[in-house]
C-alpha cells in the first residue's frame, strides 16, 4: 500500500490520551498503544493522562526532536475541541503542522460505547486508519486574508443596541440594521425592570438616542438582511430598506402628520400596544421611537388604498418629508463580523384553549399587561378591565407553554420573575388580591430570590399547582361574572376554584419566528428548540460554528435584560478581537486545480456553492480563489477529468485511510476504485 | 364513503344503552350507511379491566380488532363503536399495539392460541366521524325532513372520544355535534362544559361526589336555555338522565331536562318514529310543545 505516492521515511508518533476517565473507563488505551505501536512506520507509541495539557503537550515535542518524528497522531476527543492545540505544539517542535492527525475516541467511541472489548478494537481500527493516512500528508501552507474592520449587527433590542454601542465606541464602524420601524425591541414594551424596578424606558431609552447620533453607527430600521456572501472578515452583505414613505432625513418626528391624517380615529391594531389599541396609517410606534421619524402603513392608509386622499397628512408636513413614491433601497456593505441578536417571540396563548385566551376577554398575556401598566400604554398606566373596571382579583399563571411537553418542554427563565413584578405592579396599580400560581418558583439571579421574599411579605398569594383551566362557568353564585382559575393545589392536595377578574398568563419564549430563515441566511445552526446555537455552550457561548458570526441575546434562549446585555458585551468584544487582529489563517484544506487536466468544461464553476471558481478565459482552465473556497469539496466531487484535488482530502489520503480501517477485516474485498 | 361498516356495539348497547343500539341502526339504515355486526364480539374491556391487567385487557379488545380483519377480509371496512368506552378502548390498543412491537407480538402469541391473527389494518372509528367526514353534513342536512327550527340543543361530549386522542375533532373544544346540530337546523347551545366529566362510575360509587359533577352539567346546560342535552355515550347518558330527581332533591335544584342520544336527535330530524328511535325507552321525554318546532308532521312522529 505504501509503496508509491508518500514522501520518503516516514517515522510516526502516536499518543493515545485517557481524557482523565472519559476514554480510559471504556477504552483499554494501554492496549491500543501496544498495538499501534506494531504497525508500519510507528517509532514512538504512547498513552498518557491528559495528552491537551502542557507535559502532554511537551510529551509530543520531546519525542519529535528525539525520535526524529515526522508524523505525529493523537487519538484523544473532537478535533473541534483541540485540533489546533496539537498543530501548534507540532509546529513549535519545528515540524508542519499538516502532518499532525487527529483520532476522535471520545465522542466516537468511549462516549458512545460501553463494552471495553468492542471499543478497543474500534479505537485500534480508527487509529490504524490514520497511520495509513499520514503517510500522504503534505506540508501545507496557511493563508492570510485581511479582516474587514467594519461589524454587521442584526437585531435592535436590547442586546443589539449594547453590542453595537460598544463596538462604535472602540472606534470601530458598526451597521446596526433593524426590521421593526424602531430600535429597542421587547424592552422598549417594559414599564418596569425586575428585580430593582427601574424603568426600563429610563434606562433604555438614553442609549437608543446614542446608537441614533452615535458617529460610528449606522442605523438601518425597518430593514432586512437579504443575502449574505463571503466568510469570515469579509462578508458580502444585501440590505433591503423599507419604503417608510415618509423621508428619513427631512423628518424631524413634530408628528403634526399623525393629528392631521384624515382618520379621527385610530384604524389598526398598535402593534407596540399588543393590539390593545389602535393606531392611524401614519403613525409613530412610540414618543421615543429611534429613530424618531413617523412611517405610513400602506395596507391602510387611503392614498394607497384608492388613491383619492385629501392627503392632509402632505399639508401638515412643513418639512415635504412624505413621499408616497418612496421604493425601497438595496445597499451592499462589507463587514469583517456579524453579530446576530435577533431576539424572541412569546408563546402563542391561543395554542393552550383551555386558559381561554381570545375566548375570554379579560384573560391577558403577560406581555399586554406589561403595557396596561405603562404610564405610557394605551390606558395611561391605569390597569382596566376591557370594560373599563378596574379588577379586584387577579391570577397570574405561569409556565403558559412552558415546561410542557406538548407545547414546549424548556423553562423560559423569565417568566416566573417577570410574573412577580408584574404582581408587584398590579398590586400597586389597582390594591387588588393577586393570586400566583407556579410549578416551581425559579428565582436564580442577583437579587432575585429577595424579591420573592418582599412579594411574599406584600401579601401576594401563591399557589402551587398547574391550572387546569380557566372559565366563566360559575358553581356557585360567588363566581358569577367570574373567571374561575380551575387548579389543583399540591401543598394542600385539593382541586381549587378561584374566581378572579384578570387573567394574566406568563407566556413563555419561543424562537423567533424568522430564526430558520436567519439561520439559513447567516449559515448557522439552531439547537433542537430552534434557538441559534452557540459553539459551545460553556466555552464559547457567543460564537457560532460560522467563523466571524456571534450571537447574542434572547436569540440564543431565553434570557432576561442583564444576561442578555452581558451576552452582548461578549459578543462584541469577541467581535472586536476578531478585526483587531487585522488578519485571519485560513484552513488549508482548500481546493486546487492540477492545470494540465482541467479541460475547461465549466462544470465546477456552476456548482461552487461559494463563487470561488472563475475561468481564466485565455488558458480555457478553471481558476480557484483559494480566499473564497471553504473546502467543501463539491467540486473534486463534480470534476469530470478529476482535475480538482483538495488540500487536505486528496484521494491518496482518504483511500489509504479507508485502506487502514479494513486492513485486519479479511472479509472485506476491499479495491482501489 | 365505505361500502360497509362492521358495527361493534358492545355490552351498553345491549341493555342501558339500547336505544342508542336503536336509534343508531335506524339512522344509519335511512342514510344507507351499511352496518354489518361484528360477529362473536366480546366486551371491550372498557376501562376497568386495563388497570387490572394491562396484558389482558389488550388481549381482549385485541380479539374484536383480530375478529374485525377475519370478517372484512380483503375489503377496506372500519370498526365502528359507538359507545364513548369501546371507542377508547379498541382505539387505545390500536394505538399502543403499533408502538409497542413486544407488545403486539405477545398479544398476537395469545391471539393465535384460538385462531385469530390481528394485523392492525382495521381502523377504529366513532359514529360521530362517520357521519361528519365519511358521510358529510351536507348530505345529512339534504336529508333533513323536519328541519327541527328553534330547538336549542347543548351537544355533551363527554370525556373519551377525543381525550388522549383527538382523531376527528379538537381536543379541548369539540365542534363535530354542533355542527350535526346545526346540520337538522336546530340551535346549537354554547356552554363550557361539553368536555367536563359527568362523574362517571361515581354516581355508583361515591354518590355525592358523582351527584356533584352531574348537577353542575346540568344545572349549566339548562341556564344556557337548552331544551335537550344530546350525548354520544351511553354511561353519560345514564348519569344525566337518571338522577334528576335525586339532585333536586338534595341540592334544592329545579333540573328537569331531558337527555337523548345524539342518533335520536338526528332520527328525530330525519322523520323517523319515536319507536323506531327508541324515544319510548327514556325516563324524560322531551316534549314537543317545549321544543315548540313545527307543528304538524313532527308531532305524529311522537
Amino acid at each position: 500500500m505504501h509503496g508509491n505516492g508518500h514522501n520518503g521515511n516516514i517515522r510516526i508518533g502516536f499518543y493515545v490520551c485517557h481524557c482523565g476517565h472519559n476514554i480510559a473507563s471504556v477504552v483499554d488505551v494501554r492496549q491500543v498503544a501496544e498495538y499501534v505501536k506494531t504497525l508500519p512506520g510507528v517509532v514512538v507509541s504512547r498513552d498518557y493522562k491528559y495528552m491537551c495539557s502542557d507535559p502532554g503537550q511537551e510529551l509530543i515535542q520531546k519525542d519529535i526532536k528525539e525520535n526524529n518524528l515526522n508524523r505525529i497522531i493523537v487519538a484523544s476527543c473532537s478535533p473541534l475541541l483541540h485540533e489546533h492545540t496539537f498543530r501548534r505544539a507540532v509546529e513549535k517542535a519545528g515540524l508542519n503542522p499538516f502532518y499532525f492527525q487527529m483520532v476522535n475516541i471520545r465522542e466516537n467511541v468511549s462516549w458512545v460505547h460501553t463494552e471495553t472489548e468492542p471499543a478497543t478494537e474500534k479505537a485500534k481500527d480508527l487509529a490504524r486508519a490514520a497511520v495509513h493516512r499520514v503517510f500522504y500528508h503534505k506540508a501545507l501552507e496557511t493563508k492570510k486574508v485581511r479582516i474587514h474592520p467594519d461589524v454587521l449587527i442584526v437585531g435592535g433590542g436590547i442586546a443589539g443596541i449594547h453590542a453595537a454601542l460598544t463596538i462604535a465606541n472602540a472606534g470601530k464602524k458598526v451597521y446596526l440594521v433593524e426590521k421593526e420601524p424602531t430600535i429597542g425591541g421587547h424592552m422598549a414594551k417594559f414599564d418596569k425592570t425586575f428585580p430593582t424596578l427601574d424603568c426600563a424606558a429610563c434606562i433604555l431609552t438614553p442609549k437608543m438616542s446614542q446608537v441614533k447620533s452615535h458617529p460610528n453607527i449606522t442605523l438601518w430600521t425597518y430593514s432586512e438582511v437579504t443575502k449574505v456572501d463571503g466568510f469570515v472578515g469579509n462578508y458580502k452583505v444585501t440590505v433591503r430598506r423599507k419604503p417608510r414613505y415618509v423621508n428619513e432625513e427631512l423628518c424631524v418626528g413634530c408628528m403634526a402628520c399623525i393629528e392631521k391624517c384624515v382618520y379621527k380615529e385610530g384604524k389598526s391594531l398598535d402593534e407596540f400596544n399588543e393590539g390593545l389599541s389602535k393606531r392611524k396609517p401614519i403613525y409613530i410606534p412610540f414618543p421615543q421611537a429611534t429613530p424618531q421619524v413617523v412611517l405610513i402603513d400602506p395596507e391602510t392608509c387611503i392614498e394607497f388604498k384608492s388613491g383619492k386622499c385629501k392627503k392632509t397628512c402632505v399639508e401638515a408636513c412643513d418639512r415635504k418629508a412624505i413621499d408616497f413614491k418612496q421604493q425601497e433601497e438595496i445597499k451592499e456593505i462589507e463587514v469583517g463580523a456579524v453579530i446576530i441578536s435577533t431576539g424572541f417571540k412569546t408563546f402563542d396563548a391561543k395554542r393552550l384553549p383551555y386558559y381561554g385566551y381570545g375566548k375570554y376577554p379579560n384573560v391577558y398575556t403577560s406581555l399586554e399587561v406589561e403595557r396596561l401598566v405603562n404610564a405610557a400604554g394605551p390606558t395611561g398606566g391605569e390597569v382596566v378591565l376591557r370594560d373599563g373596571s378596574t379588577p379586584k382579583a387577579i391570577g397570574i399563571i405561569h409556565c403558559v407553554g412552558s415546561r410542557d411537553k406538548k407545547t414546549n418542554r424548556w423553562c423560559s427563565k423569565v417568566c416566573c420573575m417577570y410574573s412577580l413584578k408584574l404582581a408587584h405592579l398590579l398590586m400597586e396599580h389597582t390594591g387588588a388580591e393577586i393570586y400566583n400560581f407556579y410549578i416551581d418558583m425559579r428565582t436564580p439571579g442577583k437579587g432575585y430570590e429577595e424579591f420573592y421574599d418582599k412579594l411574599l411579605e406584600e401579601n401576594v398569594h401563591f399557589i402551587r399547582g398547574r391550572v387546569a383551566e380557566v372559565t366563566d362557568c360559575a358553581s356557585i353564585p360567588d363566581e358569577q361574572g367570574k373567571l374561575i382559575i380551575r387548579v389543583e393545589d399540591t401543598m394542600i392536595g385539593i382541586v381549587r376554584r378561584i374566581p378572579v377578574d384578570m387573567v394574566v398568563l406568563a407566556v413563555g419564549l419561543e424562537p423567533h419566528e424568522d430564526a430558520q430563515e436567519v439561520r439559513r441566511l447567516f449559515n448557522i445552526s439552531c439547537s433542537t428548540e430552534g434557538f441559534f446555537l452557540e459553539r459551545h455552550p460553556k466555552l464559547a457561548p457567543v460564537d457560532t460554528f460560522t467563523d466571524g458570526i456571534f450571537i447574542a441575546g434572547a436569540c440564543q434562549g431565553p434570557k432576561d435584560i442583564p444576561d442578555s446585555v452581558a451576552q452582548a458585551g461578549a459578543a462584541a468584544a469577541q467581535a472586536l478581537a476578531l478585526i483587531d487582529k487585522g488578519d485571519v489563517e485560513l484552513e488549508p484544506n482548500t481546493a486546487y486545480v492540477v492545470q494540465e487536466e482541467c479541460s475547461g468544461c465549466r462544470t465546477c464553476l456552476t456548482i461552487c456553492p461559494y463563487n470561488a471558481i472563475s475561468r481564466d478565459e485565455e488558458k480555457q482552465k478553471a481558476f480557484i480563489n483559494e480566499a473564497l473556497c471553504k473546502g467543501c469539496g463539491t467540486c473534486v466531487a463534480a470534476c469530470p477529468s478529476g482535475a480538482i484535488k483538495q488540500n487536505l482530502f486528496e484521494d491518496e489520503m482518504i483511500f489509504s485511510e479507508i485502506y487502514g480501517l479494513f486492513e485486519e477485516k479479511k472479509n472485506i474485498e476491499f479495491t482501489n476504485a | 364513503m365505505k361500502k360497509k361498516y362492521i358495527y361493534y356495539p358492545g355490552c351498553s348497547l345491549r341493555s342501558t344503552g339500547i336505544a342508542y343500539d336503536e336509534s343508531i341502526r335506524a339512522v344509519f339504515e335511512k342514510l344507507n350507511i351499511a352496518l354489518e355486526e361484528l360477529e362473536d364480539w366480546n366486551c371491550c374491556g372498557a376501562t376497568s379491566y386495563f388497570s387490572v391487567d394491562e396484558g389482558d385487557a389488550f388481549a381482549l379488545a385485541s380479539r374484536n380488532l383480530a375478529l374485525a380483519e377475519q370478517q372484512m377480509g380483503n375489503e377496506d371496512f372500519d370498526i365502528v363503536a359507538p359507545c364513548s368506552a369501546c371507542y377508547l378502548v379498541l382505539l387505545k390498543t390500536k394505538k399502543i399495539l403499533e408502538e409497542n412491537k413486544d407488545l403486539y407480538a405477545q398479544i398476537n402469541l395469545k391471539l393465535q392460541k384460538v385462531n385469530l391473527n390481528y394485523e392492525g389494518k382495521v381502523k377504529v372509528r366513532h359514529p360521530i366521524d362517520v357521519l361528519v367526514n365519511d358521510f358529510g353534513l351536507d348530505n345529512l342536512a339534504k336529508q333533513v325532513k323536519f328541519p327541527l327550527k328553534g330547538f336549542k340543543v347543548a351537544s355533551y361530549y363527554g370525556c373519551q372520544i377525543v381525550r388522549p386522542y383527538s382523531m376527528f375533532d379538537d381536543m379541548y373544544n369539540p365542534t363535530t355535534l354542533d355542527r350535526i346540530v346545526k346540520a337538522l337546523g336546530a340551535d346549537p347551545v354554547d356552554w363550557p362544559l361539553k368536555t367536563r366529566c359527568c362523574g362517571g362510575s361515581l354516581t355508583g360509587t361515591i354518590q355525592e361526589a358523582g351527584l356533584r359533577m352531574n348537577r353542575f352539567l346540568l344545572q349549566k346546560a339548562q341556564e344556557e336555555g337548552a331544551n335537550v342535552i344530546i350525548t354520544c355515550c351511553p354511561l353519560c347518558q345514564h348519569n344525566l338522565e337518571c338522577y334528576q330527581e335525586r339532585i333536586n332533591k338534595q341540592f334544592r335544584e329545579e333540573i328537569n331536562i331531558p337527555v337523548i342520544y345524539f342518533t335520536q336527535l338526528i332520527g328525530i330530524a330525519l322523520g323517523l318514529s319515536s319507536k323506531e328511535l327508541g324515544l319510548n325507552r327514556l325516563f324524560k321525554k322531551p316534549s314537543l310543545k317545549r321544543f315548540a318546532v313545527q307543528k304538524g308532521e313532527v308531532a305524529n312522529a311522537w
